[in-house]
């Protein structure tokens, strides 16, 4: 439902990260890392991502999501697994001493710009 | 070509909720911030809540709400300063951002302050992603909502430290399983504490209070 302002600021963080010789070149794809415990729908990001680019360096460009699992690990014993359904339990000892390794990003890494 | 950009898209928030936290620390203050759906009683907790801590506990209220001032004025009934922050920049947002608090926070006298309460947007999603510069985040679940809430917002679940299961006055008329929730907030989160409340009757209100002001003397 913010899914507007982090395309907001996706725009803002990106743009600035553009280096003076490459301004004005057009901008090809952008590389995101969306971790699928973050409250962040990929397909309403783009929805609004294509919106809020409209008249920055990133309009027309591809918004490329690439979708990080759940991947959790064990305090008592060290086990990681990866979970598709919501259960925070460790699937080896049966502690609920969870910590999650990944799974919350929300993470900007590339911008990748025509030849 | 290609450029790294390697950056987090909630960099500026996480940045001012830093900040936010070494005021808060800085002035001696315990934040807490409130989270649930829509009428789970969040704004009625606030009013029993401040009625049982104050005046020993100073406290300062800041409520999040897309339009209405309404949950502000009920507030400021119990005595405590409250300010209502709006978040409908864009049609409704649906979180408090820590810039916003930070705004709301610097209209109050922290340093006569030891309890900031803030009640967050209604809303299980989003809230569970913005670090608002808090010491613990408690959820708020009525037993009017489904059992399976804690499944479907594993994030909010996650993130706090002690889940509210408000309203146990109207269990009698319902069929609800409370059983059932627990069990699935267990699944989420093991090692957080459910307390059983009622609002209205204020049954469970000796063990959450006691819970806060524990949490409240840990600061100190
Ligand atoms: N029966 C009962 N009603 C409650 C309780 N807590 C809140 N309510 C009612 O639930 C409705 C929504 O409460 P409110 O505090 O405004 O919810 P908020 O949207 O989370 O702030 C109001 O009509 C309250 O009177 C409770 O413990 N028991
Ligand atoms: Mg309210
Ligand atoms: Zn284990």
């Amino acid at each position: 439902m913010h899914e507007m302002s982090i395309a907001i600021q996706i725009i803002e963080i990106a743009g600035a990260s553009i280096p003076d010789e490459l301004k004005g070149t057009p901008v090809e794809k952008l590389n995101l890392k969306i971790g699928k415990l973050s409250a962040v729908i990929p397909d309403s990001l783009v929805f609004c991502f294509d919106i809020a680019a409209e008249n920055t360096a990133f309009e027309g460009s591809f918004l490329n999501i690439e979708e990080i699992p759940v991947r959790l690990k064990c305090l008592s014993c060290d086990h990681q697994w990866i979970i598709e359904e919501p259960a925070f339990k460790c699937d080896s000892c049966n502690s609920g001493s969870i910590e999650v390794i990944s799974g919350r990003e929300l993470d900007i890494e590339s911008i990748e710009f025509q030849d | 070509m290609e450029i790294k950009v390697a950056q987090k898209m909630l960099d500026a928030n996480d940045e001012m909720a830093r900040h936010n936290r070494l005021l808060f620390k800085e002035k001696n203050v315990f934040v807490i911030n409130i989270m649930s759906s829509p009428g789970s009683g969040k704004t009625t907790l606030l009013e029993k809540t401040l009625g049982r801590i104050q005046p020993d506990i100073n406290c300062g209220i800041i409520v999040g709400d897309i339009c209405t001032k309404n949950d502000a004025e009920r507030i400021l009934k119990t005595g405590a300063p409250a300010i209502q922050i709006n978040t409908d920049a864009f049609g409704g947002e649906c979180h408090l951002s820590a810039g916003s608090i930070e705004k709301a926070a610097s209209d109050f006298n922290l340093e006569e302050m030891d309890l900031l309460i803030v009640e967050n947007v209604g809303n299980l999603v989003c809230p569970a992603e913005f670090d608002i510069g808090e010491d613990v985040r408690v959820v708020v679940l009525s037993v009017t909502e489904g059992e399976d809430k804690p499944l479907k917002y594993p994030l909010m679940f996650r993130e706090s430290s002690l889940a509210l299961l408000n309203k146990i006055d109207l269990l009698p008329y319902l069929d609800y399983d409370i059983g059932l929730t627990k069990k699935y907030i267990t699944r989420i989160n093991a090692e957080m504490p459910v307390i059983e409340i009622s609002s209205k009757t204020l049954e469970g209100f000796d063990q959450w209070i006691e819970w806060l002001k524990n949490r409240i003397i840990q600061k100190k």
